[in-house]
């Protein structure tokens, strides 16, 4: 089935089996990504949003279904995807121009071109002067931005963004959301973020899908309208029309 | 007194942390020299005793009697060649224990399968007290130098093994998912991720092997050895020279302490850039 978009879920199933049984992860679940967009899985715990980002990237196989990523079916990790997880897990032995370089090396592509590409933006994130300094010696805040040069520095299309901002304080988290936004917009970038944070995910992204749980579904597709999408995220907040998408989705995931 | 109080305080950037400064260094010299008349009552109390018969001297010998064996037997030359014995079968040991132990560990976390099969052999052989096995080793190795190291190894590969294995397993699971999220295959991630966040557990099992390898092989002399410092007590004991025994004793003492001290200082050097 060929199509226009970048990303395509089809029917997508996941059911976890072990020696207690079978979870129901996630069911029936189709939505597809075009080039540039911003989308967003937002949904309570349980609903699946997680393990839908872990089949995007290869690292599970749907029990049904196929994921497609440029009409081609995803059947293990590709180059076209950057993750960022919920931590930054930088890795403290290293220094942080080393944990930038882990991608790279572990994909072969040490080149000293791409190593000064990766330095490069690490110097946009107004990190270079930190380039030997160990992860211990950075704000919870600095690091993720670190996290993030790692995840860009492979040069992936697709980022998948697995709740990237939930271990930091409010205020880092937005200026954090800013920064993010703004360096995809940039470097146009497709994005699947994963959250449960309502106003991260209005602010942030072009359309947002809501996630019913046990076993996860899609239960609505929100788009956001451009007064609040074309903003960076902090000043999204500040737009009228922000409160009613805000109810909107509230309503949503509280209507059973 | 104003040189005393100034040596005291020296370095402090203030009234209060030079009030500070001298407490602490007070209090670590008080610690100090309570460690040393805890030794001097004790080596002064033995040579009183023996010297008034309150204890057996020709069972308990003297510090005196202990000193003058050493010098006598240092300047004939007969010492060196019992420590450099034994000080080389517990490097090797322990060196062999700690390496054989981790490349198990590696092998078992490579395959799950093996793991799963391995298991209940490794608890065995973990409970089992590796001395037991001092007979076999002396029939497999005849006996010198390589029972009495094939004991030091026993000794520390199966705690070894089970250590280092623990720590692969805990390895958080996100790091894994990190470095999969780029491709990488088995080995990248044993050794961009496992290999390193276990390595400061690797490391604290060679100063708990260090320990474990003296025990094997002062055990494996006592069982076999013409040479090395177990050798020597037993000798000592078999012809009734205990002053001897207390020598060899007090030779391992500082060799043991010297011996931890170092892999402490390795320890430190090796993972001088972990928080």
């Amino acid at each position: 089935m060929q199509s226009d978009h970048l990303i395509s879920f089809e029917h997508v199933t996941k059911t976890f089996i072990t020696w207690d049984g079978e979870t129901h992860a996630v069911e029936n679940v189709s939505f597809s990504v075009n080039e540039g967009e911003f989308v967003t899985l937002l949904g309570p715990s349980g609903c699946g949003k997680s393990t839908l980002l872990s089949i995007l990237a290869g690292l599970i196989k749907p029990t049904n279904g196929e994921v497609h990523i440029r009409n081609e079916k995803v059947t293990g990790t590709s180059k076209h995807i950057g993750y960022m997880l919920q931590q930054d897990y930088l890795l403290g032995w290293r220094t942080i121009k080393e944990n930038i370089f882990l991608g790279l090396e572990i994909q072969g592509l040490e080149t000293e071109q791409n190593q000064k590409k990766a330095l490069k933006l690490l110097a946009e994130m107004g990190l270079l002067s930190y380039k030997d300094h160990y992860p211990s010696q950075l704000s919870g805040g600095m690091r993720q931005r670190v996290a993030l040069v790692r995840t860009l520095a492979t040069n992936p299309d697709i980022l998948l963004l697995d709740e990237p901002f939930s271990a930091l304080d409010y205020q880092t988290k937005l200026k954090l959301e800013d920064l993010v936004i703004d360096t995809l917009r940039r470097k146009k970038k497709t994005a699947v973020l994963v959250t449960h944070d309502i106003s991260e995910a209005i602010a942030m992204s072009d359309r947002i899908i809501i996630l019913s749980p046990n076993p996860g579904r899609i239960k609505t597709v929100i788009e956001i309208p451009d007064v609040i999408r074309t903003p960076l995220p902090f000043a999204s907040r500040e737009v009228p029309e922000f409160q009613s998408y805000f109810q909107m989705v509230w309503k949503e995931l509280n209507y059973s | 007194m104003k040189p005393l109080e100034d040596w005291l305080t020296r370095g402090k950037i203030s009234e209060e942390h030079g009030k500070y400064l001298k407490k602490e260094r007070l209090y670590s010299f008080l610690v100090g020299v309570s460690q040393l008349v805890i030794l001097i009552l004790f080596i002064g109390f033995w040579e009183i005793a023996s010297t008034y018969k309150w204890i057996d001297p020709l069972l308990f010998s003297s510090p005196s009697r202990i000193w003058e064996t050493f010098i006598t037997m240092l300047l004939a030359g007969e010492l060196h060649q019992h420590i450099i014995a034994t000080v080389w079968e517990t490097i090797v040991g322990f060196l062999l224990g700690t390496i054989l132990g981790t490349v198990i560990a590696i092998v078992i976390w490579w395959s799950k399968f093996l793991s799963r099969v391995l298991d209940p052999y490794l608890v065995v052989l973990n409970g089992m007290p590796k001395v037991a096995l001092g007979p076999l080793f002396i029939v497999a190795f005849g006996g010198g130098f390589m029972a009495t190291i094939a004991m030091a190894i026993a000794i520390s590969i199966v705690i070894t093994t089970i250590v280092v294995y623990g720590s692969f397993k805990e390895v958080d699971p996100n790091y894994i998912k990190l470095v999969q999220t780029f491709g990488a295959k088995k080995q990248q991630i044993f050794s961009k991720i496992v290999l390193p966040v276990s390595f400061p557990t690797i490391i604290s099992t060679l100063k708990v092997n260090v320990g474990l390898a003296w025990v094997g092989v002062i055990v494996g002399e006592f069982l076999v050895s013409k040479l090395g410092l177990g050798y020597l007590i037993i000798y000592g004991f078999q012809v009734f020279n205990l002053t001897l025994v207390f020598v060899s004793l007090f030779i391992i003492a500082v060799c043991a302490t010297i011996m931890y001290h170092l892999v402490q200082y390795v320890e430190k050097l090796l993972l001088k850039n972990r928080n």
